[in-house]
């Protein structure tokens, strides 16, 4: 059953990845301006070479093929080469990706911690004055663009992945407030506090167990945001990751960078959420 | 209706009538330009002062907040309708046409949606005319932000297929496009009209991130999004605070729509 659904999942992903990788490439082909190449203005070349950039050109004008061969090639580790800042994409991607990963994964700790403890001490104290407070915090952070967080943390001097856990944290903390507040007033759990039972004794025997399944859903999810945050977070940071890498391959349309880092996203994206829905399908086998 | 609530709406109506007065209440055009007074700070002739080549901001301010706050309810408008087209119809036909809807719903939601606005936008043409830019922008967020709404309304079309009613119009010799516009659109009105007061919102944040990254409103247009991209040129927060009020008027324009929708996500949910 569980490997049925993982199997189920692993498909969805690696089809969903590559129709995504397809539309993109597409996207890119029909936006205006494609079929132009500064490089082919270069006055230092002669003709031979302007005629073997425009004949490169010419190769990425069937979209359909163009697709299958960047796929067959990338079957051998071959990601091609970025056109507008002439590097093999695969070493391009190499070098910005531990930065990204570092940022999204910072952002993801900071704004979990936050989102647990606020959301954790909501439902314990009870107090309407706190609850108040910490969804007055959460709603502000969340009626602000993330890229004026991006801008705000370039003028407080403040790491990039604060500003990561700043966007994402009001988002993941409005649902998990929810569902603790949600499950600290079932029946079973009052009982349990009335009989004198511990906090800490309620929370991991009873509310854990209840929650986990869905906050493993939304921190699936708030990969997606994270990694969404890390383009203008790096864009306007200066910040070298693949979201700068992203935001510079759409301004230049440069097809191979652009449809890789589609794959890779996609690929990242599904990954997160479909881990988190099988981790969440063993615990809820577990719990029944 | 809570005070609360009371207090939201009166906001946004105030600043729509504001921002809808703005050909009376500016001092000049968006785009007028006083030379001699370039990057001035707050005077009573530039209430906010102007930016770097001269512009009033105050009139910007006025422009731009009528721009995105009528343009950010069309661009809701057009993604709940597509919504209700496609995630509507998916759910109401079923089994392979709802499943299909729901492949094309997961591909676009697989893609951080910052990520899928930038890259469409950035592959549209950039160099346009002030007004196409505006246009070409929240038709975007329209096109592109039906997804999610999709999702939900397939669910609620799904389990209205087999309600008793929608069996007894059947039974009763009513069919196709009939069927689904009498009996079955109308009985999801409450979801729709709750995608579009969320919508917003996320519409209008969307726009003031693409305007400050450089892909939204064209110049000498303003939106929210161009204004905010001022606060790139800051030395300090507390240098030039006038420079906030187009993020402050945001702020509060987008925490109005929360508590006016907060039922709403309710019947989302």
């Amino acid at each position: 059953m569980l490997g049925q659904r993982i199997a189920r999942h692993g498909l969805t992903i690696l089809a969903t990845a590559l129709v995504g990788g397809l539309l993109a490439a597409t996207l890119v082909r029909f936006a205006p301006g494609f079929d132009t190449d500064e490089a082919q203005l270069d006055p230092h070349l002669n003709s031979v070479s302007i005629q073997a950039l425009r004949q490169s050109r010419m190769e990425q004008n069937n979209i359909v093929r163009f697709y299958f061969h960047s796929l067959q090639r990338a079957f051998k580790g071959d990601l091609g080469t970025s056109i507008s800042l002439g590097q093999p994409v695969s070493t391009l991607l190499r070098d910005r990706a531990p930065l990204t990963l570092r940022l999204v994964g910072m952002g993801l700790l900071l704004s979990w911690a936050a989102t647990l403890a606020m959301a954790l001490s909501a439902a314990w104290l009870r107090v309407s004055a706190y609850d108040a407070l910490s969804t007055i915090i959460s709603g502000t952070l969340l009626c602000i663009p993330a890229a004026v967080l991006a801008l705000l943390s370039v003028l407080w001097n403040v790491p990039g992945a604060l500003a990561i856990a700043l966007i994402v944290f009001p988002r993941d903390y409005r649902y998990a407030r929810n569902l603790l507040a949600k499950a600290y007033s079932q029946p079973h759990i009052v009982t349990a506090r009335a009989k004198g039972l511990s906090e800490l004794r309620i929370l991991f025997w009873h509310v854990v167990p209840v929650v986990a399944p869905q906050l493993l859903a939304l921190g699936g999810v708030s990969v997606s945001l994270a990694i969404g945050a890390a383009i203008p977070v790096e864009a306007l940071c200066g910040l070298a990751g693949v979201g700068q890498l992203a935001w510079q391959a759409a301004l230049a349309r440069d097809l191979p960078l652009l449809m890789n880092i589609t794959i890779m996203v996609t690929l990242v994206t599904l990954l997160a959420t479909s881990s988190a829905d099988v981790i969440g399908h063993v615990l809820r086998g577990q719990e029944a | 209706m809570s005070v609360w609530r009371r207090v939201a709406c009166a906001v946004l109506l105030l600043v729509a009538a504001v921002s809808l007065a703005a050909n009376v209440l500016a001092p000049a055009g968006y785009a007028k330009q006083y030379r001699e007074a370039a990057d001035s700070g707050p005077s009573s002739a530039h209430w906010l002062g102007t930016d770097e080549i001269g512009r009033d901001r105050f009139a910007r301010v006025l422009y731009g907040t009528r721009i995105s706050l009528l343009l950010a309810p069309a661009a809701a408008l057009l993604s709940t309708l597509m919504a209700a087209l496609v995630g509507g119809l998916a759910g109401y036909l079923g089994g392979g046409w709802a499943r299909g809807a729901m492949a094309i719903t997961d591909l676009f939601l697989s893609l951080p949606w910052l990520f899928l606005l930038i890259m469409v936008r950035a592959l549209m043409p950039l160099n346009v005319s002030p007004l196409v830019s505006v246009l070409v922008t929240f038709l975007m967020l329209g096109l592109l932000g039906w997804t999610s709404a999709a999702r939900v309304l397939c669910a609620s079309a799904g389990s209205l297929r087999d309600s008793d009613f929608v069996r007894q119009a059947r039974a009763s010799g009513v069919r196709g496009a009939r069927l689904f516009w009498i009996h079955v659109m109308p009985n999801l009105k409450p979801v729709l009209y709750a995608q579009f007061w969320i919508s917003i919102p996320a519409f209008i944040l969307s726009e003031a991130n693409l305007g400050i990254l450089g892909l939204g409103v064209a110049e000498p247009m303003p939106s929210w999004g161009s204004l905010l991209k001022e606060l790139e040129g800051l030395v300090s927060v507390g240098s030039e605070p006038w420079k906030f009020v187009p993020l402050i008027l945001l702020a509060v324009v987008v925490t109005s729509f929360q508590i006016v929708m907060s039922k709403q996500e309710e019947v989302a949910a």
